[in-house]
């Protein structure tokens, strides 16, 4: 009686809902899982974390205190988040640079190979398949630790140098040299893979004509040929450094931390962060107020980075 | 048909999302009623009770033996290795949480939080057999808010044979630990180990007591705004300087190997260490508090107490009140032998201590009297925001040689703050 009205519409329904071939059901077959989880654990508590960031959150994330901007002006006051961010940028001013250089130098070296180049390309990609915890917990307690039998002690011993307490000295600030080595130990091969992948699609041709055209080898191809047409390669190298270098957390925390806490030196912001939000002290409202600035500073950086290096841009 | 494709992606899009939030919403909101949480430990029979891991072994057996021993209820123990305290805090925001935990406080932000439960009525007629400054930190609005299982203590601890060939007496003053280090301090053996920040951790508020100040005073006030408070931290800046300390060693200050291996000839380190330097050493060591310092300065020791606590989303709290009175008050065999089978703790209940024979001579004897005379305990009211702020003064203090005065001007006023967020909450 009434199902012949009704089943036309319920099959159009179906037919909107299904798409096609039953196109958009697969859609949702193949897309849903993804699109909830990223929902679920990125976008939710990433929402949450806006709201929390607003009010009196101390061991609640259901908190009923609110407090208006009041978390961001004490965070953007507090000395120690604001000098944390001074470490960060001093950080990523001295890696990004430092990683670059190396990774571009041992691919331009491994490149030149002509026998047991993969040989020597495993050699330096390895590092890179090492854990940061177990890499920073290896030159914390083996390589730089305090004592005269550390590796570093003992070298320095030969010649009658006095033992260094590597991580706890900050005049001169001696940790940067462990906090550096160990992320460029670790990373370089990584980036080094990167671009000898550039360099190998590089054109024999365009080295045979520079040097008809009397391009001597060695800086003159660099500087006109190797490294304009590294440009792609080099462009995601800095950003993928860049992006790196502000989720720096692991071998601060491992290197630096001990069970009452953490220096007040070489302490990025999301370590401090950390401290803040999930510490003894719990306070979440700060945390979250601390982590939106962030958030805030790194887009802008990577908005303006782009902007700069043209990300994206067609290669001509 | 594209837009209507697209009408219907943003539709079912916006649809996970309203399920994602209404999911999470049943997870984390404080809404008691539903039993949504999970099939968490709260959720089902018998008592779930978290430890965190302690070093000692047997210590696991034997939590695991009281527990079993428990006949009313059956208790589940877990063990929980890791960042103790970050994973309690965060496990109590939960449904999923323990009942009965092991907590280094509660602190005053979970107590305000209403995170843990009123015991006191746990304690009648055995108050006083606790030792009145453990029990301190624990006590919040007249109200007790966990069961001192243990108390922990650090001492100094130090080589009679090195001393003796340096020529050095054991030093009661500030002053003469900072000389006694330095003249200890060779090319192979440095004076003094505070921990591999140089004390800033270790030491915490301990030479402020020295000083005969305090982190925060019985009113409710900052205790150490007064010279005699930079005149102390300022000595330890001249250890540093002095290079007297041993720094960047294998392990730190709470585990004696440094101590025991000769890496130092005196070790800051806690109680718990006492066995393992006895067997190492036999009498060749002693124990000392931390030095007074200046006229009114007297000699301390830090002394804290895990505690057991009830968390306050757990739906059995009187079957685990039950259960934390007849563990840790009715049971005082099992208490003895947590406090010294394993580790080496003095009991929390004064008759016991008195009772363990362990404790009655040579330096474990001298640790007791310590304990009974010189202990303080970190204060509740000293927030983890302000011990923040005290332990970044301290190490630029003593690493960067900052002055003191200002440094701890800074600390001054943001310990004030937080005494002041602190109260506004009880009002």
């Amino acid at each position: 009686m009434s199902q012949a009205p009704d089943e036309a519409p319920r099959r159009g329904l179906r037919e909107r809902l299904l798409g096609t071939q039953n196109r958009t059901l697969w859609f949702w077959v193949f897309v849903g899982p993804f699109a909830i989880g990223l929902g679920l654990f990125t976008y939710v508590p990433l929402l949450w974390s806006l709201y929390l960031s607003f009010f009196d959150a101390h061991n609640t994330v259901s908190p009923t205190d609110f407090v208006g901007l009041d978390n961001y002006t004490a965070m953007l006051g507090d000395e120690s988040f604001t000098s944390s961010l001074g470490t960060f940028a001093l950080f990523t001013a001295f890696i990004v640079p430092a990683t670059y250089a190396l990774s571009l130098a041992l691919a331009l070296m491994v490149n030149r190979l002509r026998f047991a180049q993969a040989f020597f390309r495993s050699v330096f990609f390895l590092p890179a398949a090492c854990s940061y915890v177990v890499a920073a917990l290896i030159w914390k307690m083996s390589i730089f630790n305090g004592v005269r039998f550390g590796l570093a002690n003992t070298v320095l011993g030969w010649f009658g140098a006095d033992q260094t307490a590597w991580l706890s000295t900050t005049s001169p600030p001696w940790y940067w040299l462990v906090i550096v080595t160990v992320r460029l130990w670790l990373q370089a091969g990584f980036y080094m893979i990167l671009f000898l992948a550039g360099l190998q699609r590089i054109s024999p041709t365009l080295y045979e004509a520079a040097a008809v055209d009397g391009a001597r080898p060695g800086w003159q191809v660099f500087r006109n040929i190797t490294f304009p047409l590294l440009r792609a390669t080099s462009v995601a190298v800095v950003l993928l450094l860049v992006i790196n270098a502000f989720q720096a957390f692991d071998e601060f925390y491992n290197l630096l931390s001990d069970s009452r806490g953490y220096p007040p030196y070489a302490r990025p912001p999301l370590v401090y962060l950390y401290y803040t939000a999930l510490g003894q002290g719990q306070n979440l409202g700060m945390g979250s107020a601390g982590a939106i600035i962030l958030a805030l500073i790194i887009a802008v950086v990577t908005i303006f980075q782009a902007r700069f290096f043209g990300l994206g841009r067609k290669e001509d | 048909m594209s837009i209507s494709r697209r009408t219907l992606l943003a539709a079912g899009s916006a649809l996970a999302a309203g399920g994602a939030l209404t999911a999470c919403g049943s997870n984390t909101g404080r809404d008691e009623g539903s039993s949504g949480g999970g099939g968490g430990a709260s959720g089902g029979p018998g008592l779930a009770q978290w430890y965190h891991q302690y070093g000692e072994a047997g210590t696991e057996q034997a939590v695991r033996r009281y527990a079993a021993a428990y006949k009313k209820t059956k208790v589940t123990v877990q063990w929980r290795p890791g960042n103790y305290d970050q994973q309690t805090a965060a496990a109590l925001l939960t449904a999923d949480g323990p009942d009965v935990f092991e907590v280094n406080g509660p602190t005053l932000d979970q107590i305000q939080g209403g995170q843990v439960v009123d015991l006191t009525d746990l304690f009648e007629g055995v108050k006083d057999d606790f030792n009145p400054a453990v029990l301190a930190p624990k006590t919040y609005d007249g109200k007790i808010w966990s069961v001192p299982q243990v108390i922990d203590m650090q001492l100094l601890f130090y080589r009679k044979s090195l001393l003796k060939a340096a020529n050095v007496e054991p030093p009661t003053t500030l002053d003469e630990l900072v000389d006694a280090a330095r003249k200890l301090t060779d090319k192979k053996t440095k004076g003094l180990f505070l921990g591999n920040d140089g004390g800033v951790g270790s030491l915490g508020g301990t030479p402020l007591y020295a000083a005969g100040l305090s982190l925060v005073t019985e009113d409710g006030k900052v205790g150490f705004d007064d010279p005699a408070a930079a005149r102390a931290l300022g000595k330890l800046r001249q250890l540093y300087a002095d290079k007297s300390l041993l720094l960047g060693a294998p392990t730190d200050w709470a585990d004696p190997s440094a101590f025991v291996q000769g890496l130092t000839a005196m070790q800051w380190s806690g109680l718990w260490a006492l066995p393992a330097v006895q067997k190492a050493l036999g009498d060749d060591f002693g124990v000392l508090p931390f030095p007074k310092d200046g006229g009114s300065g007297k000699p301390s020791v830090p002394v804290g107490a895990y505690g057991a606590a009830v968390n306050a989303r757990s739906k059995q709290q009187a079957a685990a009140k039950d259960y934390i009175k007849w563990l840790w008050i009715e049971q005082a065999e099992f208490q003895t032998d947590f406090a010294l089978s394993y580790g080496f703790h003095i009991p929390a209940r004064i008759s016991l201590a008195k009772k363990a024979d362990k404790l009655k001579q040579g330096a474990a004897a001298d640790a007791v009297k310590y304990a009974t005379e010189n202990a303080y305990a970190q204060p509740l009211l000293w927030t983890p925001a302000s011990a923040t702020a005290y332990q970044d003064a301290l190490s630029r203090i003593v690493k960067d040689g900052a002055n003191p005065d200002t440094e701890l001007k800074k600390v001054v006023r943001k310990a004030n703050e937080e005494l002041q967020r602190v109260k506004k909450k009880t009002s």
